[in-house]
């Protein structure tokens, strides 16, 4: 087993291949002086990065709102989501790691639950719940409620339900590894509970911390499925993608869609640097 | 540890968040739609209990057929990536060593932090009539045509497929990573075919993640909607689709709740059937990934 043959080894690098093949034709078609994401190759151009459309047609990336205010709209989404998640997914931690109470078990069973359920089934149950909720409280406070209706904050509410179960597990799991008698020490030199929270545990759980809310914030950024069901007037990123893709979009897209994969490529390897101190 | 008061109210304190998270957005939505699933409407604004949606899904073929299809497509996508899967992952956890190892995971992970819209969008074009494969098939003189390989069930599962390979490569090369080799060796010391210690010793000891995979997949592949929708075209009929065109088309939303309690049902009766077949735990099946 351990002298792989010669087709072992050409279906390995046929597989590589294959994995790379797709992301390979969107970065090299974003560099095409074509109005379509498609051969033949008619030569190099940065249009669709900066253009303004007058070469090519269509306006590059950097110069189409349409574009920038996807951006836009998915850092509003990303950054609450990720923040609320590294706080939140804090304390949930601490419930599954150091809280000692009776039906325990029950609730990280239901911690793990979001995991389980079809990303499009999220979206429509909060859609529905969110709208039950919004008419009721219309009808009683006499306002509109815009919160709840489909829209940013309502995609918000969507991703944190199952992102916030990664960023509870990735800080349980650092939270584990933790020496107490660290604490106990920090104790008996004088120091109050905030104090040793604050210089001796949370310093501990940073680069947890830090992994929690860049996981978080990819997995906002990249996330479909459930947002499709929440979005209203505004669409974050992956929403205009689709429609674009729909219906036959320009290299602007593959020109986004690199900038994205040299983004995600950034903060993935920040991610890697910081679990690799962490051993 | 006697619980004080104070201790009682530091415990509540901590477990708020947890409590209106699940609470407010994952058990009341569910029962939200739940109830609504058993909804009909009677007159204009005028809804009453009923199991008219769950008959309308018995009753209109194009319905249940593309339940029917959602689930078996996802079955042979899950099993498709299992046999692509498991040559790789073997050569990751057996054969390659030092950095080469760790190069192979990393290149497998690479692609998976990327979107899956731009992975679609890559597959496009490739497949599509005036993609690239077509555009080389013509240079080449193998096709004297423009050949569209998109909009068909082949490419929904080659998309499908291509987005659950890492989450099988990984549950498996971490189960086979502690395999040892001294048991394979007495496998062949034993007289053993390499095709009867692969049945009979390093499949049984890779079990744990083939499940781990294998459930992962399924549900990522069943509740999947951009890449049937986007590679598939008319022709991707998957039943995700169904329910955004209730909730969102046509704005059928006990219909659309129905189906997505039906959803629901399937992808965990698989998982709890696959899970109670190889007796894995919830916790331990999600930790292998």
């Amino acid at each position: 087993m351990n002298r792989p043959s010669l087709a072992w080894k050409f279906y390995i690098a046929a597989f590589y291949l294959f994995l790379f093949a797709p992301l390979l034709v969107v970065a090299i078609f974003a560099f095409n002086a074509s109005p379509f994401p498609s051969p033949p190759w008619r030569g190099f151009t940065l249009e669709w990065f900066t253009g303004s459309g007058a070469v090519v047609g269509k306006p590059g990336v950097l110069m189409d709102p349409i574009w920038l205010e996807s951006i836009g709209n998915s850092f509003k989404v990303a950054i609450p989501v990720a923040l609320l998640a590294v706080l939140l997914g804090t304390v949930n931690a601490w419930v599954l790691e150091r809280a000692e109470f009776r039906g325990k078990t029950f609730v990280a069973m239901m911690m793990l639950w979001p995991l389980v359920i079809p990303g499009v089934v999220l979206g429509i149950s909060i859609l529905a719940f969110f709208s039950r909720v919004a008419n009721g409280l219309e009808d009683w406070l006499q306002t509109d409620l815009d919160l709840l209706r489909p829209g940013l904050s309502l995609v918000v509410l969507g991703q944190l339900s199952f992102i916030l179960t990664i960023a509870t597990l990735i800080i349980a799991a650092r939270l584990r590894k933790f020496d107490r008698s660290l604490e106990e020490a920090a104790f008996d030199l004088g120091a109050s509970r905030a104090r040793v929270l604050r210089t001796v545990t949370l310093p501990f759980l940073r680069p947890a911390l830090i992994g929690a809310g860049l996981v978080a914030l990819l997995m906002s950024f990249e996330n479909f499925n459930t947002t499709l069901m929440l979005v209203g007037s505004e669409a974050p990123l992956p929403i205009a993608m689709y429609g674009q893709m729909r219906e036959g979009a320009s290299p602007a897209i593959n020109a986004v869609s690199l900038l994205l994969m040299l983004g995600v490529g950034g903060i993935a390897s920040v991610f890697a640097l910081t679990s690799k101190t962490e051993r | 540890m006697i619980a004080k008061p104070a201790q009682r109210l530091t415990l509540f304190l901590l477990l708020a968040p947890a409590i209106l998270w699940l609470g407010l957005l994952i058990v009341l939505p569910h029962v939200e739609i739940l109830v609504l699933s058993f909804s009909e409407r009677v007159a204009p604004r005028v809804y009453a209990f009923g199991f008219g949606n769950y008959l309308e899904f018995f009753t209109e073929p194009l319905y249940w057929r593309t339940f029917a299809r959602t689930a078996f497509m996802s079955i042979l996508v899950t099993a498709l990536t299992l046999v692509l899967a498991f040559p790789i992952a073997l050569y990751i956890a057996r054969v390659a060593q030092g950095r080469l190892k760790a190069m192979l995971l990393l290149l497998c992970l690479l692609p998976f932090w990327v979107s899956e819209l731009v992975r679609t969008l890559g597959w496009m074009i490739l497949l599509r009539e005036t993609g690239v494969i077509s555009y080389a098939l013509r240079s080449i003189g193998l096709a004297n045509q423009p050949v569209e390989l998109l909009y068909n069930d082949g490419a929904v599962i080659l998309g499908l497929v291509y987005g659950g390979l890492l989450f099988m490569i990984v549950p498996l090369a971490n189960a086979l990573e502690s395999l040892e080799p001294a048991v394979v060796e007495a496998g062949y010391d034993l007289g053993g075919s390499r095709w009867t210690v692969l049945r009979r010793i390093v499949i049984p000891h890779a079990m744990p993640g083939i499940v781990a995979g294998s459930i992962i997949v399924f549900m990522l592949t069943i509740g999947n909607f951009a890449t049937p929708v986007l590679l598939g075209g008319k022709n991707g009929l998957w039943f995700t689709e169904q329910i955004y065109a209730q909730f969102i088309t046509r704005f059928n939303w006990p219909q659309g709740a129905a189906f997505g309690m039906l959803l629901l049902l399937l992808s965990s009766a698989i998982v709890w059937l696959g899970l109670r077949l190889t007796g894995q735990s919830l916790g331990t099946t999600l930790k292998q990934a």
